[in-house]
C-alpha cells in the first residue's frame, strides 16, 4: 500500500508571534520555521507502518512555497521515499489545500493520506476532512491510535469524552493527534542520503487547481493582555483574596 | 437568511456547548433552526422544542447513532440549500463534521469563531491564541463553528418550536463504529465548570492528582492537565486543556505545577482570575496570574484543601446559624 503524507511549513512551535503594526498579518520575516508538529507525528505512523511491512511506500507532500523543500526533505531523512512539492505562496486556504490533495491522490492512488489533525500557524482543523469530503473516503480525525484490521483501519480517536475507536475501509483520510506516537530524529546519513531521493516541484496550475478565494482577511490584531497580578505570601492570603477581592469562592 | 445549528448531544440530552453555540448563532440575526442527528434521541429533540428555536429538526436512525461524519455530513448537506449559515460549536464533534459538510458544498469555513463582527465577518484565534484575525466569508453559505467559551449560554425561551421528523439520507460507507471508552467522572464538565484546577509535569504522579481532586471537589469544580501530565499518564487525554486540548473560561483557573507554555495558555487565558502555585518563580504561568504563589505544591495543596474546608464549614455555620435564628424568631 503506498501513503501520501502532508508537511506543512509553519513557524517554529516555540517561537512568540507578533502582530505587524499595520495589522496585516503576523510577523512571519526572520522567523524559524519548522515542520508542523502534527505533520511530524503523520510522518512517523507512515514509518513504523512501512516498517511493520505493511506500507510498501510513502510520498511526502507539501504545499507552499519553495522553502518547504527543507520540511520536505527532513521527511525524506525520516523515511519517506518521495517528496511532491505544488509551489504556492502566500496563505492558502484550506479547501484549495484539499483541492490540490486530491488531484494529487488522484494521480498517486495511495490507500492512505495521513495528515496532522490541525496546523498550529492557522489552527484551523479542516484540511482532512475536507480532503476525505472530496475523495468521498472515510475519515479518521484526531487519532491516538492505528491498527489494522485485514482490509480495514482500526482508529482510535480522541474525542470530547474519552476514546472512540472507528472501523476504516480502505482507502481512507486519517489525521493524528498528539499522541499517537513521538517522532524520530533523523541520522546523519540518512540527511547525506535523503539529497539523493527524488522531490518533483509542481504547481497548482499543472493539478488543474484554480485557487479560489473563501475568505478575506480583514485584520490581525492581538490578543487582549492580562494585567499583572501580585504574589501571595501563602495559603491563608491567597483563599482571603480569592474570597474577598475575587470573590470567586 | 437562517442559521442551522447542529446539535452537540449523548442521545439523552443536549451537551451545554449545544446552548453556548445557539447564543452565537442569534447573534448572527435571522431564524434558527436546530438539528438533532443521533439514535433513539427523540427525547432531546423534544425538549429542544422549548429553546425558543424556530423549528427542531430530528433525523434518529441507527446510521446517526454515533454521528459518524460520512452519514452526518450527507444529511446536513442536504438540508443546506435552505440557510445562509451553517453552525456547530468547536467540539471534536463540531471539528470532524463541519469540514466535511463545507468542502461538499464547495464552500470555505471559519473554524473556532470567538466574536461576531457581522453576519459574515467573525473573529478566530490563530498562532495558539498569540494573535487575533478578523476574517470575511465570501460564500454564499457560512459554515463556522464557534467557541462555547466565548459566548454566553442561550437562556430557554418559552416557545413549543414544531419538529420535524426527516428520513435519512444515503451516505457513503466506509466508517463503522467500533467502541468507545468514556471517562466517567462525578465532577462538572471541564469546558463547563466554573472552577477548574489543572495539573501539569510538577505534579510528579497519577497519585498526586487526588490532590487537585480534593480542592475541585470542595469548591465543585473540574480537574484538568497539561500536555506533559497527560503524556506523563498523569491524567486522562480528555482532560487536556489547550491548543490541542479543550478551550476552557472558567471563572477561576488554578494552575499547579505547570510552567505555562504557550499551548497550554491558549487553552485557559481567557478565565477570570487565574491563579498560579508553582516554586519556580520565573515560570511564564506568573505572567498571566492574578494570583501567583512561589512554593512547593505538595506544601500548599493540603493547606489549600485545609483553609477551604474551614471557609466551607464557616459558610454552613453561618448558614444553620441563620436558620437557627429564624426559628428562634418564629417562636
Amino acid at each position: 500500500m503506498k501513503v501520501l503524507v502532508t508537511v506543512k511549513r509553519v513557524i517554529d512551535y516555540h517561537v512568540r508571534v507578533r502582530v505587524l503594526a499595520d495589522e496585516s498579518d503576523v510577523d512571519l520575516n526572520n522567523v524559524k520555521m519548522a515542520a508542523n508538529p502534527f505533520c511530524e507525528i503523520a510522518l512517523e505512523e507512515a514509518v513504523r507502518m512501512k516498517e511493520a511491512g505493511w506500507v510498501s511506500e510513502i510520498v511526502a507532500v507539501s504545499i507552499g512555497p519553495q522553502a518547504a523543500q527543507e520540511q520536505l526533505r527532513t521527511a525524506l531523512a525520516l523515511g519517506a521515499d518521495r517528496a511532491l512539492l505544488v509551489i504556492a505562496d502566500g496563505v492558502v486556504e484550506p479547501l484549495t489545500v484539499a483541492r490540490l490533495l486530491a488531484k494529487l491522490v488522484e494521480r498517486e492512488q495511495p490507500g492512505l493520506v495521513l495528515l496532522g489533525k490541525q496546523s498550529i500557524d492557522t489552527d484551523n482543523n479542516q484540511v482532512g476532512q475536507m480532503l476525505a469530503a472530496l475523495t468521498g473516503w472515510p475519515q479518521g480525525t484526531f487519532a491516538s491510535g492505528i491498527e489494522r484490521d485485514g482490509d480495514e483501519l482500526r482508529v482510535t480517536r480522541e474525542v470530547d469524552g474519552g476514546l472512540q475507536t472507528l472501523a476504516l475501509t480502505l482507502p481512507a483520510v486519517v489525521t493524528t493527534d498528539l499522541r499517537l506516537n513521538t517522532p524520530r530524529y533523523a541520522s546523519l546519513p540518512s540527511i547525506m542520503k535523503a539529497k539523493q531521493k527524488p522531490l518533483e516541484t509542481l504547481t497548482a496550475d499543472e493539478l488543474g487547481v484554480e485557487p479560489r478565494a473563501h475568505t478575506r482577511l480583514v485584520k490581525v490584531v492581538p490578543p487582549p493582555v492580562r494585567k499583572a497580578g501580585i504574589r501571595v505570601k501563602d495559603v491563608a492570603e491567597l483563599v482571603a483574596k480569592l474570597k474577598n477581592d475575587a470573590k470567586v469562592i | 437568511m437562517a442559521t442551522l445549528v447542529i446539535a452537540e448531544h449523548d442521545n439523552d440530552g443536549l451537551k451545554p456547548a449545544c446552548f453556548h453555540a445557539l447564543t452565537a448563532a442569534a447573534l448572527l440575526g435571522g431564524e434558527i433552526d436546530l438539528l438533532v442527528m443521533g439514535h433513539d434521541c427523540r427525547a432531546v429533540a423534544e425538549a429542544a422544542r422549548g429553546l425558543g428555536v424556530g423549528k427542531v429538526l430530528l433525523a434518529d436512525d441507527a446510521s446517526y447513532e454515533h454521528q459518524r461524519a460520512e452519514p452526518c455530513a450527507a444529511l446536513v448537506v442536504s438540508l443546506a440549500g435552505e440557510y445562509s449559515h451553517l453552525l456547530a460549536a468547536a467540539t471534536t464533534q463540531g471539528k470532524n463534521l463541519l469540514p466535511r459538510v463545507a468542502a461538499l458544498l464547495d464552500v470555505g469555513m471559519v473554524s473556532d469563531v470567538v466574536a461576531i463582527e457581522a453576519a459574515d465577518t467573525f473573529r478566530r484565534p490563530i498562532y495558539a491564541g498569540n494573535a487575533i484575525a478578523m476574517v470575511q466569508s465570501l460564500d454564499a453559505i457560512k459554515v463556522l463553528t464557534v467557541r462555547a467559551t466565548a459566548f454566553e449560554a442561550m437562556v430557554p425561551g418559552n416557545n413549543r418550536a414544531e419538529l420535524e421528523e426527516l428520513a435519512p439520507v444515503p451516505g457513503p460507507g466506509g466508517s463503522r463504529f467500533v467502541s468507545e471508552a468514556l471517562a466517567a467522572s462525578e465532577r462538572p464538565e471541564l469546558t463547563a465548570a466554573r472552577v477548574v484546577i489543572s495539573g501539569g509535569r510538577g505534579m510528579g504522579s497519577k497519585e498526586h492528582f487526588s490532590l487537585l481532586e480534593q480542592v475541585a471537589d470542595k469548591l465543585s469544580g473540574a480537574v484538568g492537565a497539561t500536555r506533559a501530565a497527560v503524556d506523563a499518564g498523569f491524567a486522562a487525554n480528555d482532560m487536556q486543556v489547550g491548543q490541542t486540548g479543550k478551550i476552557v473560561a472558567p471563572e477561576l483557573y488554578i494552575a499547579v505545577g505547570l510552567s505555562g507554555a504557550i499551548q497550554h495558555l491558549a487553552g485557559m487565558k481567557d478565565s477570570k482570575v487565574i491563579v498560579a502555585i508553582n516554586k519556580d518563580g520565573e515560570a511564564p504561568i506568573f505572567e498571566v496570574a492574578d494570583y501567583g504563589l512561589v512554593a512547593d505544591l505538595f506544601e500548599v495543596l493540603p493547606e489549600l484543601n485545609e483553609a477551604l474546608d474551614k471557609e466551607l464549614n464557616k459558610e454552613l455555620n453561618k448558614e444553620l446559624n441563620k436558620e437557627l435564628n429564624k426559628e428562634r424568631d418564629k417562636e
